[in-house]
């Protein structure tokens, strides 16, 4: 069932497995388009905007997320025209008005020319976090646990352990750390133990028994443990050792 | 409680998708929606605390925090706005001396609001519990509240 | 109540039996007990009808209904008598009896009948109000006719015969034919052909389908699909079995806003009678058609009224669209075609399978056939719901039907479209109501709410309220819309202030421009709406505001003061008693009082109690 498609992506036309989105056509052929929200194992969400693109579809010229528009036989797609590029300006400004202290923000907006906000200085933010929602998604899509949520709405919309109290279900892995765009998530492992303060989580570290380094929270072990039906002392030396 | 929200779940077949209307039922029940029957339901239906948390404050028609004996509805719809509606606002929080959102100290009444109620041709609209105020005048509000305060 | 209907003859017999019943030579009295009249007391009303009924025990001669919204919301409570038609307003408890009397006699109760404002007569006729007299009610007329908790009034009128002849007589093909031929566009503010819709949402693939109800009207100001859906739920129902035949649907949604209880409870009430009768599940009249409907309540969420977001809610999730660059008619809730309309447009559907797409063409303009049923508030004279053939005037709707703007004030604006739609000025009245010419001038028709402004409302603090509403409303899933509305709102709320500056009007348009180019959604992509409309239109307030740091309006509170007009005080200490903040005092009687400006909190107690205009806003 997998048909080709022929679009054409800055003026060169590419071929292309239907079913694929503008953002993975262009990666797949070294077109650079850039994503905030965006992660190759977890499912496009559209919230950040940053990789729209300009489409003209017959007479019908209009602006969409790369990362979810399907591709399509015929579809005429510019990746930099000025109206992109206008948007991308005034998506960094807004973004760099909320994290004006933050550096991926402060970079990626410096590279589009955003040198400062736009708004007045009394209502600049400080904020770390977009709400882009990758960590709340990596926690339900990939982990499974779904340990933190996006609590509240509008311009309270922000990734929140449940009740504002110790993440229950959290098992420490970390993936929302290491998936965060702006490094807004604060993971720290410091004797034997790993906190992230934001969930206001705290997990003991398990050490190997060989190497006696400290390498995941016995938690997290105990989770894939469990869920593989592995025996009890699976974890108890670390993979580097094993 | 146990009892009660098995009761609910069982209403709506222990049916994921109907998780509004089973969160408006426990509400409807306990007039907010508290803590333990949360917890209650994350369990007895297998859905994530962090879900129904995000669900709770989503969606503006649920309370977390215990509500009042009365619940006092201001509203702010456009037809409303023309003709003084936050000026209606403005004297019930003065009234009760809370903001809205809040509960009185004495409990007995909640201030919230609501984005239109359908009224608008007797705006401004007020609706403590059941029953509608309408043609609101600042002048009124003294009087409307005395009549919930016994 | 009758046993289930299994055929279209069953369904025929009893409704030339319910319809004898109407016929049968009795008076009826229609009281409107809609949730608009009741500020108005219309419930005590109802009641004292139905006690007073009983306690003269003249069932056989006349018959109560009370019934759901009958338009002319301003003048309740309200009701008809038949026969002659005739219109009562503002009826007190204590009328009842006379009333009661009156009708049993074949008289009128003069001083409750409209006054026409240009002759001082009284109209009697509910035809010659002119409220009414350029109306025309072909959907909302019905609830006069029937008590919505009343399957038999529905049937006895004729209710339900368009499904049997669809079930019976038509094929899904054809259904749609006849829906794509009559030009019905959606109800709900899109206006997008209901025909074609329908007809991708049969051609979709996939076995499972569904269709919804989208009963969540969040626009404030408008309660158009209110009065329709509380005051005859089964003309939506019976549109919506007819539609989930025609795409091939067997599961049906009616999701309905939080804050309707009585269009919940009405809509719940005649599913479980629809049901009873056979009209609802399975084997429908006897055709073998299977059709059941869940109805959804909202959780006080405006955004769920996006397509999109009701259907995540429907799922059990939180009210965030999703791109929509595959149409939900393709897949919708769980990935399956569905086909969402509004209440409105589903109200429509039983009257063009009965009378014909050509009788439907008949009414409005070319492209724009039909009616359209706005919720018309705000400083008109005469606010409620009005029913009107799409291409009328903006001012044949405000002044002809509305009765002008109350209190002989002028006319400054009329908003549509709700939160996503425009603010249209005094040149524009001459406009025609439809879905493309209010899109060519801004803004847009919406679920229908018209709010009329005058010369008392500021236009940069309606788009300031605007704002402060989408603000609230925003999912917060995307950048543009949870940022760019927040900052609008910034920029709008320091103009207010007297903080404006010059180049705050160039920002706002980078940043609407943005929305409309990035949104996720019509959600943020039409909230630029009312700032763009109030700038082109309004562009006077705005400079006032931000170059002389004046509020024209006498509005925004930082640019405004409440002074007294000693000449016109005669001291009577009115305002000293209702001045929440005690900043007025009292010099003794004919002596004028005195205002501590100060103290003034700008809460308009005093400018709204003075009865000799004492208190000037400047």
């Amino acid at each position: 069932m997998s048909e080709s498609v022929t679009l054409t992506i800055n003026g060169q036309k590419y071929s292309a497995k239907k079913g694929k989105t503008i953002l993975q056509v262009a990666s797949d052929n070294g077109i650079k388009i850039p994503t905030l929200c965006h992660h190759e194992e977890i499912e496009p969400y559209g919230a950040c905007r940053l990789c729209i693109v300009e489409i003209t579809r017959g007479t019908r010229t209009r602006i969409v997320t790369s990362c979810l528009y399907p591709v399509e036989d015929g579809l005429v797609v510019q990746t930099d025209s000025p109206a992109v590029v206008r948007n991308r300006k005034m998506l960094l400004d807004l973004l760099l008005t909320r994290c004006s202290e933050n550096e991926v923000i402060r970079d990626l907006a410096g590279q589009y020319g955003v040198k400062t906000s736009s708004f007045r200085e009394e209502y600049w933010e400080k904020h770390d976090c977009i709400v882009c929602g990758l960590c709340v998604r990596a926690c339900e899509q990939v982990v499974g646990v779904s340990a933190i949520s996006l609590v509240d709405r509008g311009i309270h919309k922000e990734p929140k352990p449940p009740y504002l109290e110790k993440a229950r279900d959290c098992i420490g892995c970390g993936s929302c750390y290491y998936v965060c765009p702006t490094h807004a998530i604060n993971m720290e492992d410091k004797n034997g133990v790993r906190r992230i303060d934001r969930w206001k989580v705290e997990f003991k570290l398990k050490k190997c028994s060989k190497c006696g380094i400290e390498w995941a929270p016995v938690a997290q072990l105990e989770y894939i443990r469990k869920k593989w039906n592995l025996p009890a002392d699976f974890f108890d030396i670390c993979p580097n050792c094993k | 409680m146990k009892d009660s929200i098995s009761k609910i779940v069982k209403k709506y077949g222990n049916d994921k998708s109907q998780l509004v209307s089973i969160l408006q039922d426990i509400q409807t029940e306990y007039n907010y929606l508290p803590r333990s029957a949360l917890d209650k339901l994350s369990k007895k239906m297998d859905i994530p605390q962090s879900h129904i948390y995000s669900m709770a404050t989503f969606f503006r028609a649920f309370s977390l925090k215990e509500r009042g004996k009365h619940i006092v509805n201001v509203c702010l719809g456009t037809a409303c706005h023309v003709r003084g509606g936050e000026l209606i606002l403005d004297s019930l929080e003065r009234q009760l001396d809370i903001k809205r959102g809040n509960t009185t100290k004495d409990r007995n009444f909640t201030l919230e609001t609501v984005n239109c109620m359908g009224c608008c041709a007797t705006g401004p609209v007020v609706k403590i519990d059941e029953e509608y105020f309408g043609h609101m005048t600042n002048d009124k509000v003294e009087p409307m509240i005395k009549k919930y305060s016994e | 109540m009758p046993s289930k209907l299994k055929s279209p003859q069953d369904l025929e017999k009893l409704q030339q039996m319910l319809s004898k019943n109407l016929d049968a030579g009795k008076s009826r009295i229609s009281v409107c007990n809609g949730t608009a009249c009741r500020p108005y007391g219309s419930n005590p009303v109802a009641e004292a009808f139905k006690a007073e009924l009983e306690k003269r025990g003249v069932g056989n001669q006349l018959e109560l209904k009370v019934t759901g919204c009958h338009g002319f919301c301003e003048r309740g409570p309200v009701a008809i008598v038949e026969p002659g038609n005739l219109f009562y307003q503002k009826i007190k408890v204590e009328d009842v009896p006379e009333i009661v009397e009156k009708t049993l006699k074949g008289e009128t109760v003069g001083r409750l009948l409209f006054k026409a404002a240009e002759t001082g007569k009284e109209v009697a006729g509910q035809n010659e109000v002119p409220f009414y007299r350029n109306q025309t009610r072909i959907v909302l007329g019905n609830n006069v006719r029937i008590d919505p908790t009343s399957i038999e009034d529905y049937i006895a009128i004729g209710g339900y015969s368009a499904l049997s002849k669809a079930l019976h007589t038509m094929q899904p093909d054809q259904i749609i034919d006849v829906i794509k031929q009559s030009g019905l566009r959606g109800r709900g503010g899109g206006g997008f052909p209901t025909g074609l819709k329908w007809e991708t949402c049969r051609k979709a693939h996939g076995d499972i389908k569904y269709v919804i109800v989208n009963a969540d009207e969040g626009d404030p100001g408008a309660y158009a699909n209110e009065g329709l859906l509380s005051g005859n739920p089964h003309s939506v129902l019976e549109g919506l079995i007819i539609g989930a035949f025609a795409i091939g649907a067997h599961q049906g949604y009616v999701y309905v806003r939080n804050e309707y209880p009585l269009a919940l409870k009405n809509i719940n009430i005649a599913m479980q009678q629809a049901e009873k009768l056979g009209l609802l599940g399975k084997d429908i009249l006897g055709s073998g058609f299977d059709f059941s409907v869940r109805i959804n309540r909202g959780g006080g969420a405006f955004v769920c009224g996006e397509s999109t977001a009701l259907m995540a809610s429907l799922e059990g999730k939180t009210g965030e669209p999703r791109a929509k660059y595959i149409h939900t008619v393709e897949k919708g809730l769980w990935d399956r075609p569905s086909d969402l309309n509004n209440v409105e447009t589903w109200a429509n559907i039983p009257l063009i399978i009965s009378k014909g797409p050509e009788w439907f063409n008949s009414i409005g303009s070319k492209g724009n056939t039909g009616t359209k049923i706005f919720s018309l508030t705000g400083k008109v004279n005469n606010t409620g719901l009005v029913e009107v053939p799409m291409g009328i005037k903006l001012r044949d709707i405000i002044f002809d039907i509305g009765g002008g703007i109350r209190g002989n004030k002028k006319f400054k604006a009329v908003q549509t479209g709700g939160p996503s739609g425009g603010c249209l000025p005094e040149k524009l009245l001459d406009l025609a109501v439809d879905f493309d010419e209010l899109t060519k001038a801004g803004s847009m028709m919406g679920s229908g709410g018209m709010i009329v402004m005058d010369e008392d409302n500021c236009m940069v603090d309606v788009a300031r309220y605007f704002l402060t509403f989408l603000e609230e409303e925003s999912c917060g899933k995307c950048v543009p819309c949870r940022e760019g509305v927040k900052r609008m709102k910034q920029i709008l709320t320091d103009i207010t202030e007297g903080k404006g500056r010059e180049s705050d009007l160039d920002l706002l348009k980078e940043l609407s421009a943005h929305l409309k180019d990035s949104a996720l959604c019509a959600l943020g992509s039409s909230a630029p709406n009312p700032v763009l409309t109030t700038i082109k239109y309004f562009l006077d307030e705005y400079e006032a505001h931000i170059k002389q740091k004046k509020c024209p309006a006498g509005v925004c509170k930082s640019l405004i003061k409440f002074s007294i007009i000693k000449e016109k005080c005669p001291g009577c200490g009115m305002c000293v008693k209702v001045c929440p903040a005690h900043a007025i005092t009292d010099m003794g009687k004919k002596k004028p009082v005195i205002l501590d400006q100060s103290k003034c909190i700008k809460c308009r107690t005093c400018y709204d109690v003075c009865r000799m205009g004492a208190v000037k806003i400047e």
